[in-house]
């Protein structure tokens, strides 16, 4: 019984968190048809912003919850002015120009701040189900991917960025058409799903150290995420962030982490071949 | 009476609860020319890419030259000897007219003779001023007697067009019809269409369509002058 | 036709004899050793991208395949001519089922992308567990995160003594990568190099002329890691050990960086793009104010934005404007390069 809770939280914490990393990424694809291959590191200057900040003596709520977002948005919006919009409508060529500016990004973090693991302490304490030891922490994420999905849903049902940035996905040309400049809608998407990365990496920095190349582990993740979700925006993380987390889980109890990681891998690959449009082409079609 | 080279039995598209093509049985002879017509959404079009294996159909059968090809895909199709245009031009943009041309002949003979085969194909196209340029840089008229260029060098029993004059001037207009007509020397032609000039210039048997049956079938004065066809279709242009 | 072949081949022969014997003298053979190495398993890509469409984010994939083949074979079989072959066929087979299964199921770019990019990680972390002495293939350790050294090195065919190091490995890696490229050349002008070319621009098409684009890109896709497995072989051979790093994700990042900075479409531009950028990051190497990677990455960059064909149609057309030759214009296509012969 204890060791069945201590295992639907691992399932559900797993889950959590690859929602947590794909948000911005899905933001970015499903509304721009990009794909940020720099997400994994946006998700680690997050991090990184998050421990410089606690260590100016921001409270780690604050850091992780406001001050990291922030940074990784204004820094999207930079980079999505200086190179990304020369290059909307060119899907491969934007792939590749975002993934010089991640090569760029892991040595400029290496310059920064050196080639060694950093850390920042959970803020949560941890605690006990019967014999088993639970991290609080990761209820924490469970709860703020949770939050995370209900206000992308309001977002999106809710409000008027929502309504048009619904109507970007279904058919940008007839969004454009009717005044809406997708000039401005795809800065302001860019910056959102930096934004959203940067909270992702914030979140996530107490769990794993810190190094330059750690984005590489997110981008796998996130990309075949998005990928497999398909189209249909919210829909399409929770299954596809479910499906991987529930395989991942089982396998890493099964066997190993490694293992897990491998049938995480080995899934993305026969799922994109048995449903190349992704889960939500097939099962979610016109909804969010 | 010649064979019968193109054959559907039955053939029915649906798309969710629309049913574009419904219960659709044709038969083409050989060397025949065949003009598919009907108004947007009368099927016709859902029709040309079921033969040509772009869609595998509901229900029905197809058959070439007696062979069952209901749901191959399109190249086994081509491969048969069946040459295929779509409606928007088609082309290998970043090669020259006498690169996508080889190209086409090479399947069913060598290299050499394939090159050959361009050359006469060009010729007989008058494309000689243009065959060194890339497709990409032609204007849309050209493309366009490039990609019957195609269907040519193939050698084709069988050749299906999806609205061969959309978008041309007149001239070039004619000069597909006669390019047409000389297909037919060596096979059967199936033809979609709108412009109704165009189908009277080339004089054939008709099949209209309407919401994904076949109406009418007969040629093509007669089907011009059925009170019943100007009903559906011709009513307010023609 | 005939003539320009055998011109274009004359060139590339006289062309590739001078920079084979004359790079010695101004650089070190070991370094030079490398940039071949590095050049083939451009040359790879450049062969399966710029001539056949097919993006693959995982040729590093192939080229590690390659190394580890060559290392294990070697330690079971005592010499290199055979793990050698090897190392060219099993990352074909690979390939072949790996294209196999994306080509069949119809897969666009992207989803190309992210199979080819998956299926290396996929090889990366396992390979980086394999530590204990449970992993063994025959008497190779697979070594873990070390990989595995101590394998027998290339050697003369039917002499495992005469092993090939230092000076003899450049001149046969050199050479090696002359023949493939002399190889690569001669399968473009063939009919199967003529339609893969079709194939790239313009799939649907190409099809409906007869042709069986499934099967045809699945040959070349296999081709293009047959070259990449055996520039890793030769890569092992250089390096005298195999670790994972092989497969990793930078590792294919600079090998579409290669092919970019070089020139798509064309044969010369990713051996040279490799063998400028390699020799740049060992420059780079040696100091240690600006990190390499910022500045692999700023590269990319400027050239996806501001050459975006690469330096080869550049340099093609400076040729011609110096000779003042009447050469076809290095052809134009948007989004993924040109097709000039370089």
């Amino acid at each position: 019984m204890d060791l069945s809770v201590v295992i639907l939280i691992e399932v559900l914490y797993a889950i959590a968190s690859l929602i947590l990393i794909s948000a911005g990424l899905a933001v970015v694809f499903g509304m721009m048809k990009v794909i940020n291959l720099a997400h994994g590191e946006f998700m680690v200057l997050g991090g990184y912003t998050t421990i410089t900040a606690v260590g100016l003596g921001v409270n780690i709520f604050v850091a992780m919850l406001i001050v990291a977002p922030i940074v990784v948005g204004l820094f999207g919006l930079i980079v999505e002015r200086l190179v990304f919009r020369h290059l909307y409508g060119r899907m491969i060529d934007t792939m590749l120009a975002s993934w010089g500016l991640s090569l760029m990004m892991i040595g400029g973090f290496k310059m920064i701040f050196g080639n060694t693991t950093t850390g920042v302490a959970g803020p949560i304490p941890g605690f006990t189900v019967g014999n088993y030891q639970v991290n609080g922490y990761n209820l924490f994420i469970i709860v703020v991917s949770v939050l995370l999905l209900l206000a992308m849903l309001a977002l999106l049902r809710g409000t008027r960025f929502g309504l048009i940035a619904r109507g970007t996905m279904q058919r940008a040309d007839m969004a454009a058409a009717m005044g809406h400049s997708p000039d401005r809608i795809y800065m302001m998407t860019f910056a959102l799903g930096s934004a959203l990365a940067g909270l992702a990496g914030a979140v996530l920095a107490p769990l794993v150290g810190l190094v330059p190349t750690a984005g590489a582990a997110f981008i796998a993740k996130a990309f075949i995420t998005v990928i497999a979700g398909g189209p249909v925006l919210v829909a399409g993380l929770a299954s596809a962030a479910g499906t991987f987390g529930l395989v991942n889980q089982v396998f890493s109890f099964l066997v190993s982490p490694v293992v897990g990681d491998v049938a995480l891998l080995v899934t993305a690959i026969v799922l994109l071949r048995l449903l190349p449009r992704g889960i939500t082409a097939r099962f979610f079609r016109g909804r969010l | 009476m010649a064979e019968t080279v193109l054959e559907t039995e039955g053939l029915t598209m649906r798309f969710g609860g629309v049913v574009a093509v419904d219960g659709v049985s044709l038969k083409v002879r050989a060397r025949e020319l065949r003009c598919l017509i009907g108004p947007n959404g009368a099927g016709k079009s859902t029709c040309f890419k079921c033969l040509c294996g772009l869609l595998k159909p509901t229900e029905g059968r197809v058959f070439l030259r007696g062979e069952e090809t209901t749901g191959w895909d399109p190249h086994r199709i081509a491969a048969l000897g069946v040459g295929i245009k779509m409606q928007v031009s088609s082309v290998m943009d970043g090669l020259s007219v006498q690169e996508n041309i080889w190209m086409a002949a090479r399947r069913h003979m060598d290299a050499r003779a394939a090159t050959d085969k361009a050359g006469e194909v060009i010729d007989r196209l008058a494309l000689g001023a243009i065959a060194r340029a890339d497709l990409g840089r032609l204007a849309h008229g050209e493309r366009q007697r490039v990609e019957l260029g195609l269907v040519l060098a193939q050698d084709p029993w069988l050749v299906l067009l999806d609205e061969p004059a959309a978008g041309m001037t007149a001239e070039e207009v004619a000069r597909m019809g006669d390019i047409i007509r000389e297909m037919t020397r060596t096979a059967a032609v199936v033809v979609v269409e709108h412009d109704m000039q165009f189908i009277r210039s080339l004089a054939s048997t008709v099949t209209v369509f309407h919401r994904g049956r076949v109406l009418v079938e007969d040629h093509v004065d007669r089907v011009m002058a059925d009170p019943v066809v100007r009903d559906v279709y011709l009513g307010k242009g023609a | 036709m005939q003539g320009d072949a055998r011109r274009d081949t004359g060139l590339a022969v006289i062309l590739g004899a001078v920079l084979i014997l004359g790079l010695p003298l101004i650089a070190d053979t070991n370094m030079l050793t490398l940039l071949v190495v590095y050049g083939m398993l451009a040359l790879s890509l450049g062969l399966i991208w710029g001539f056949g469409g097919i993006l693959c984010f995982g040729q590093a994939a192939f080229f590690g395949l390659g190394a580890y083949t060559f290392a294990i074979a070697g330690i079971n079989i005592g010499e290199s001519t055979l793990p050698l072959i090897l190392a060219v066929l099993v990352p074909a087979a690979a390939a072949a089922l790996l294209g196999a299964f994306m080509f069949y199921g119809r897969l666009g770019d992207v989803y190309l992308a992210v199979i080819t990019l998956v299926f290396s990680l996929i090889l990366f972390r396992w390979l980086s567990t394999t530590a204990g002495p449970a992993y063994v293939i025959g008497n190779a350790r697979l070594g873990g995160y070390n990989g595995i050294p101590g394998f027998p090195l290339l050697n003369v065919p039917g002499y495992p003594r005469w092993e090939l190091w230092g000076d003899p490995l450049y001149y046969v890696a050199a050479a090696a990568l002359l023949i493939v490229f002399l190889l690569v050349s001669w399968l473009l002008r063939s009919s199967f190099g003529r339609i893969a070319i079709g194939i790239r621009e313009n799939e649907e098409r190409v099809s409906l002329l007869g042709y069986d684009i499934r099967a045809r890109k699945t040959v070349l896709f296999a081709i293009g890691a047959g070259i990449a497995g055996l520039a890793g072989a030769l890569f092992a051979a250089w390096a005298e050990v195999v670790t994972p790093s092989l497969f990793g994700l930078q590792q294919s990042a600079e090998i579409i960086i290669w092919c970019i900075v070089g020139g798509l479409g064309t044969r010369f531009g990713p051996v040279l793009g490799a063998a400028v950028l390699t020799w740049v990051k060992i420059v780079l190497g040696g100091q240690g104010a600006i990190d390499n990677m910022l500045v692999m990455g700023l590269i990319l960059v400027l050239f996806v934005l501001f050459l975006p064909r690469g330096i080869a149609p550049e340099l093609a057309r400076l040729w011609g404007w110096v000779t003042g030759g009447t050469r076809r214009p290095a052809r134009r296509r948007a989004p993924r390069g040109g097709t000039a012969d370089g």
